[in-house]
């Protein structure tokens, strides 16, 4: 089926005009818009802009949180035939001239007055972008800049334009094709400008419809709204595959009322990275910690039997009568109490994706009943590659191809997939579209990894970090660094970890403590500090990050392929590794090579076997200023196990 | 960026204040304009809050009156003053700690509520028609000040900074002409200070109110305040832009000291 996102507005808008397509919290109450409401205002939006300027096959910026309107401009930009860029609304104003740059950009719609602002301060730097439109006015009576305009003023012109040309929207929407190219997207990249990946119609709603058929959605899903747009992975799930089930997206209030907007909602169809999982569950153990002794007995009892019967039972295999009674009991008293607390109570299917996720975490959330699953694809193949079917949940692979997918591994080790979502090409970038995508088809991952004995496929590393220790005791032995940070991260603890190893005789890391978890640890102990960078460097928390890392070095002794990437030296960092001060990506990654040069002192230091080491950095805060932290770092030496060789 | 000030809406004609031989307030005179940002400031123990107070209707000066909107006065308690449409928020917080967010703001609407205790207390018609009115517009001011996340908690668990802001959202909600913030930035983080200098900045925008505003910080006050009158020891030492004022050779010498 060859379509368009805003032929798949019209039809849900023509089909089903009064049934609810989202919703939106404000001044404390829901509020509903249907199909055919929205498609009115995409119509106005569209004349609006058609007005404005905005023509076909250019690009329009789109700055914001998940708000309705920002949604029917995209659909808007699409209905013209214009390409929506959605880019991250947390990105410093600087970040913002490259893709403005590189696609040419003159529209641009912002959310607020933040927004607004930072398009101001890089507009020297932009010449070309000339129409500001902004979705709430607050704060902005007194911008007089030219070109800046309310999305109201807009959409009030867009609608006296359709009244005189009732025609121009329908046939606007007609004249594009499955193969028109409906959104860009920008990767956030380790290294080197960001790349434009250019999807299409076709592209984007069959990866859509793959991953709904693949659960079965039907337009009865709620699904909660609350990551950036800008992110694939949030546009597949509030935007592509919205418009190709026809079910509810919610938006939030604001970021800080999403556990509240959660509960109320309900979703059924759930999307999340790791660290929401991770930060959920966080929140919950500490408020049981808090909880009175009959609850947090009863509490621990029920978990035991969920860890020990839970994910069975979610794999659809048979746990045994007495096992069943207690788990009944359980979901009565704990389990069914929890996930109402977490707003899970109705979720039917569950993701979790964009980076490993710890198997304690992951067989929680399945234990106490959520159907948690794990899946794999990116930017450039449109999210859905592989898929893990109901009953085959694993914390370790990340399922199995999914409809029209074909994946092969490598030589290298590299998994190659062919889909029918790939990515049309990086926009002005031939050369970084052809490393990726070859003649013959493929696209290069540029994961390494491989399919396990039940066709799931495991991802180990990115290819090429995946390096060789040289030198020592471990001469040549295969180093993962991903794979072993992980592993690491996978304590509550242990908030972020960079390791290094490759061309080295043995492997190192820093750690950032997760300052909620450890400062809760260090308050119950009685333990005193007096910020991050005090609390990092108590000889208590190294203890505490020690007894971690050599956990992981036992776990790494009994794998044969990476035993040798055991840690032997670590330091815990002075200050959170922060993607504005260039230390991750917007998607919270770690970008080794930039720390690396960063803290040169502190590599040296760890490979020169110095114990302590002082080191100052410059911090940026969000306001823009920058602001200094300095600290003298412990080191510590950490136990390695012998290798324990597969008995055959 | 350019607002629009309008004629003299507030205007203190020598106003002394005394408790028993103390004098707080010594023949001070100044006027507030329609829609402007006006800062008292003044050393510790200047008078400042007394001043405020005076304004507010909490004392009663000896001398002196207070003309507001044209009307003169010289004997005011503060219900009088609060229905004129004057609202104020406290230096030390006088919110109710054990209530929620929501019902601390509704308090502020409490002069505009028309219907009886009785009808309140049994939702009758009217009333509850009422309080949905209300509470809608409370509802404007929870999201003006973006506390959406805290509606429903008791206001004594927040942190201070936000219980800054819902004592800012209970005056708001009275709708004034006229706010008197009493300190609003003190005891708060850089970060915080900017939300809540965005805030007083927003409301003087969007809803046009006039805004006295006494302040320790002098960063904040020269940079939000259109005009500023500086007290010392009750005396009123200095007058005018944050320009003149930073000039004044007076209140060089009452912050910094003079060398004798």
């Amino acid at each position: 089926m060859l379509t368009t996102f805003p032929r798949l507005l019209l039809k849900h808008a023509t089909e089903r005009g009064s049934a609810p397509a989202m919703r939106e919290k404000e001044y404390g109450i829901w509020q509903t818009h249907s199909w055919a409401d929205l498609a009115a205002l995409v119509e106005h939006v569209a004349c609006g802009l058609h007005q404005a300027g905005l023509r076909r096959g250019e690009h329009m910026v789109i700055v914001g949180a998940n708000r309705p309107r920002l949604y029917a401009t995209m659909l808007a930009a699409q209905s013209l035939g214009a390409i929506p860029v959605p880019l991250y609304q947390d990105a410093v104003a600087a970040e913002c001239v490259f893709p403005i740059n590189n696609a040419d950009v003159r529209f641009a719609l912002v959310e607020d007055q933040e927004q607004v602002d930072k398009m101001l301060e890089i507009r020297d730097r932009c010449p070309q972008l000339s129409n500001i439109f902004f979705d709430d006015p607050r704060g902005l009576r007194n911008y007089m800049e030219d070109g800046l305009a309310g999305l109201d003023e807009l959409i009030g012109a867009g609608a006296a334009f359709s009244k005189e040309h009732p025609d121009f929207f329908k046939a606007e929407v007609d004249k594009a094709q499955a193969a028109d190219v409906a959104a860009m997207f920008f990767t956030s990249g380790t290294t080197g400008n960001p790349k434009g990946v250019v999807h299409t119609h076709g592209t984007l709603i069959d990866r859509g419809q793959a991953g709904a058929e693949f659960d079965k959605l039907s337009p009865n899903e709620e699904v909660l709204a609350y990551l950036p747009p800008a992110w694939i992975g949030q546009n597949i799930f509030s935007y592509a595959q919205w418009l190709v089930c026809g079910y509810v997206v919610n938006c939030p209030e604001s970021a800080a009322t999403v556990t509240i907007d959660l509960k109320e909602i309900g979703p059924t169809y759930y999307f999340a990275p790791p660290r929401v999982f991770e930060g959920l569950l966080t929140s919950v153990m500490i408020r049981m910690e808090d909880a009175g002794a009959l609850k947090r007995k009863m509490f621990h009892a029920f978990m035991d039997v969920a860890r020990r019967v839970g994910p069975a039972r979610m794999d659809g295999k048979s746990i045994g009568f007495g096992n069943a009674l207690m788990y009944w009991l359980g979901n009565l008293l704990v389990y069914g109490p929890l996930r109402n607390n977490l707003g899970m109570s109705r979720v039917r299917v569950a993701y979790t994706a964009g980076e490993a996720i710890g198997p304690d975490l992951f067989s929680f959330y399945r234990s106490i009943g959520i159907n948690l699953k794990q899946l794999y694809g990116s930017t450039e193949t449109a999210v859905f590659v592989c898929l893990q079917p109901d009953n085959e949940a694993r914390a370790d692979t990340v399922g199995v191809p999914c409809r029209g997918v074909e994946i092969k591994v490598a030589d290298n080790g590299e998994i190659l997939v062919k889909s029918p979502g790939l990515l049309r090409e990086y926009y002005k970038n031939p050369a970084a579209t052809a490393e990726v995508l070859t003649a013959d088809g493929w696209y290069h991952t540029s994961d390494a990894g491989f399919i396990d004995a039940h066709g799931h496929l495991k991802i180990i590393d990115r290819v090429k970090d995946v390096g060789r220790i040289k030198g020592g005791d471990n001469d040549g032995a295969m180093f993962a660094p991903k794979y072993v940070e992980n592993k690491l991260k996978f304590f509550p603890q242990i908030k972020e970890v960079v390791a290094y190893g490759d061309q080295r005789e043995k492997v190192c890391v820093m750690i950032n403590i997760d300052f909620d978890a450890v400062g809760n640890w260090a308050e119950r102990r009685n333990l005193p500090y007096a910020g991050y960078t005090d609390l990092a460097q108590k000889p208590e928390v190294y203890q505490l990050i020690k007894e971690c890392v050599e956990k992981v070095n036992a776990d790494l002794s009994i794998d044969e392929l990476l035993a040798g990437s055991q840690v032997s030296r670590f330091l815990v960092l002075h200050k959170e590794l922060d993607a504005d001060d260039g230390e991750l990506t917007r998607t919270n990654k770690v970008r080794r090579g930039f720390i690396a040069e960063k803290y040169q002192p502190l590599v040296d230091a760890l490979y020169g076997g110095k114990t302590e080491q002082f080191i100052e950095t410059v911090v940026k805060f969000e306001d823009g200023r920058s602001g200094s932290v300095s600290a003298t770092l412990k080191i510590s030496d950490a136990k390695t196990f012998a290798p324990v060789k597969a008995a055959a | 960026m350019s607002k629009k000030i309008g004629d003299v809406i507030l205007d203190v004609n020598n106003i002394s204040l005394r408790f028993g031989g103390v004098k707080a307030l010594t023949d001070i005179s100044f006027n507030v304009k329609e829609h402007e940002i006006r800062a008292i400031i003044g050393p510790n123990g200047a008078g400042k809050s007394s001043m405020l107070n005076c304004i507010n209707g909490v004392y009663t000066p000896q001398e002196g009156s207070i003309t507001f909107r044209g009307k003169t006065f010289s004997h005011m308690n503060s219900r009088q003053v609060a229905e004129m449409g004057v609202a104020r928020t406290f230096q030390n917080l006088a919110l109710f700690k054990g209530m929620s967010v929501i019902d601390n703001i509704m308090s502020g609407r409490n002069l505009k509520i028309k219907s009886n205790l009785f009808m309140q207390a049994l939702r009758i018609g009217p009333a509850e028609r009422e309080e949905i009115r209300h509470r809608e517009y409370v509802e404007h001011i929870i999201d003006f000040l973006e506390i959406q996340a805290f509606r429903k908690t008791p206001v004594g668990q927040l942190p201070y900074g936000l219980q800054k802001r819902v004592d800012l959202g209970r005056a708001l909600a009275m709708e004034p002409q006229v706010l008197l913030l009493d300190e609003p930035m003190a005891g708060m983080n850089v970060e915080e200070k900017q939300d809540m200098c965005r805030f007083v900045l927003d409301v003087n925008d969007e809803f046009g109110t006039t805004i006295v505003l006494i302040e320790h910080d002098m960063g904040v006050v020269m940079d939000i305040s259109d005009r500023v009158v500086v007290l010392d020891y009750g005396k009123k030492i200095g007058d005018g832009t944050p320009e003149e004022v930073r000039n004044n050779a007076d209140v060089i010498s009452a912050y910094l000291g003079t060398s004798h």
